[in-house]
């Protein structure tokens, strides 16, 4: 057994978990957070994604004992009480997804995404970087176009506005 | 996953220790050794992160001379801005590893240890020439890969750091595989002061290998068309559901004409 340590989307939570504990299954099962997924046994389909000290990382090929010490985000933390988050925005108002079991893993790829593009996103660009996370449903389109516009906004809103 | 011991160690020294544990094994970014673990195909008895010790990660360029940490992530590397300059191929090649997750977590230390016969850094360590170094002695990475997922590293053996003198010129060609995105065929051309080295992944059935035939010709003219009449064996590569031993063969020439124009700009 590990006593870990770690911020998950923002509450400082101690546990003591099997050192086999993947981060994925100690979020869903120890802290109650369901919305990040488990979509395969392989490490490809991305539903499993969080933010780990501000970076996209995999749930699923992470042990929770690796993340003691680390902040953790995840679907559940990045909206604004009931105001979406943009890229959740995105994504309702682009049809961004079907069955939604990989949109959880998606949108934090997305928001990772776009956090290390300030400079702004192509098509190419995103579906290159969508390379990790796979979508039974959509055919994505729709998820390329959410995130394109999600970008757009949040560029928008992060520009200094000009005094009147 | 079978149960396991996750230690944390804080210094190199500290992780040799550790490893003398049961059946111990290093884990750096994880992305190779826990999917093994979750399938049961490998089953150490204790973990020995090595992931947060400072002195094993970041990119030093001072002159021509390139010292990357072994605990450095994919990522680090694709986006190191020194790297981008001293040596852009190796940068964008570990700009192609898996995804950007992968990237986030996984290592260069990882990657050549494991020594994939599909992964993409062998191909860039031998045709740079690189060094590997080890917290026992330095390796030449043309002695350092022996064959599939076998490389001459001890029991306890930890990787630190890789180290090489950048190329006047180098590229990288991957031909992914369409479904895992592992190369099918990569090609690593390096361009010394006096010398050509390419290096091939994905593509022996013994792992990396230095491809001489295309070194000679590209040594007298590093020019795509100086590969015209050469002819690539289809002794000794791989023949799999996803290419065949005289697909691959064909693969390096093409591959290798196209790292060149790259390597020429
Ligand atoms: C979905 C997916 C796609 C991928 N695609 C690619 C790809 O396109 N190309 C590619 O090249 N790779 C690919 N990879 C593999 C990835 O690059 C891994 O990061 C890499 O193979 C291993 O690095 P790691 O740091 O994660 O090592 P780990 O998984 O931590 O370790 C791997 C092995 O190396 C040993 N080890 C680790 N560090 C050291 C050290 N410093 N000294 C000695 N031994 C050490 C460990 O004990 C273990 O046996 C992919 C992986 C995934 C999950
Ligand atoms: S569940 Fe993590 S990648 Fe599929
Ligand atoms: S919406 Fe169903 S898997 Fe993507």
């Amino acid at each position: 057994m590990s006593d870990i340590s770690l911020t998950v989307n923002g509450r400082q939570v101690r546990a003591a978990v099997e050192d086999r504990t993947l981060l994925v299954h100690f979020l869903r099962e120890h802290q109650g957070l369901t919305g990040t997924h488990v979509g395969c046994d392989t490490s490809q389909c991305g539903a499993c994604v969080v933010h780990v000290d501000g970076k996209a990382v995999k749930s699923c090929s992470m042990l929770a004992a690796q993340a003691s010490g680390s902040t953790v985000v995840t679907i559940e933390g990045i909206a604004n009480g009931a105001d979406l988050h943009p890229v959740q925005a995105a994504f309702k108002e682009h049809h961004g997804l079907q069955c939604g079991f990989c949109t959880p893993g998606m949108i934090m790829t997305a928001t990772d995404m776009i956090a290390r593009h300030p400079e702004g996103l192509d098509e190419a660009t995103v579906r290159a970087e969508l390379e990790g996370n796979i979508c039974r449903c959509t055919g994505y389109h729709n998820i390329v176009k959410a995130i394109l516009a999600a970008s757009q906004t949040m560029s928008k809103a992060s520009k200094p506005k000009k005094a009147a | 996953m079978y149960s396991v011991n996750y230690h944390r160690a804080n210094s190199v020294a500290d992780a040799v220790k550790l490893l003398k544990t049961g059946d111990a094994k290093l884990v750096s970014g994880g992305m190779t050794l826990i999917p093994a673990m979750k399938t049961r195909l490998a089953a150490p008895s204790d973990l020995v992160d090595i992931s947060r010790i400072t002195a094993l990660k970041g990119i030093k360029v001072s002159g021509k001379a390139v010292t990357i940490g072994a605990a450095t992530t994919h990522y680090e590397v694709s986006t190191d801005a020194k790297l981008q300059k001293a040596c852009p191929a190796l940068a964008e090649l570990a700009s192609m590893i898996g995804d950007p997750a992968v990237r986030h977590r996984g290592t260069i230390g990882g990657s050549i240890a494991n020594n994939d016969p599909a992964a993409d850094y062998p191909a860039a360590m031998v045709a740079l020439g690189a060094t590997i170094v080890t917290n026992k002695r330095e390796i030449a990475a043309d002695k350092f890969f022996k064959g599939l997922f076998e490389t001459v590293l001890k029991d306890g053996e930890i990787v630190t750091a890789v180290t090489f003198n950048a190329p006047a010129k180098a590229a990288y060609q991957k031909f992914r595989n369409p479904a895992s995105r592992y190369a099918i065929v990569g090609v690593f051309v390096a361009k010394g002061k006096d010398d050509v080295r390419v290096a091939v992944t994905g593509a022996g059935d013994n792992g990396v290998f230095r491809a001489k035939t295309i070194e000679a010709a590209l040594a007298k003219s590093f020019d795509p068309a100086a590969l015209a009449g050469v002819k690539i064996s289809a002794d000794s590569l791989m023949s799999d559901i996803h290419a065949s031993a005289d697909y691959r063969a064909h693969l390096i020439s093409v591959m290798a004409k196209r790292a060149v124009a790259a390597a020429n700009g």
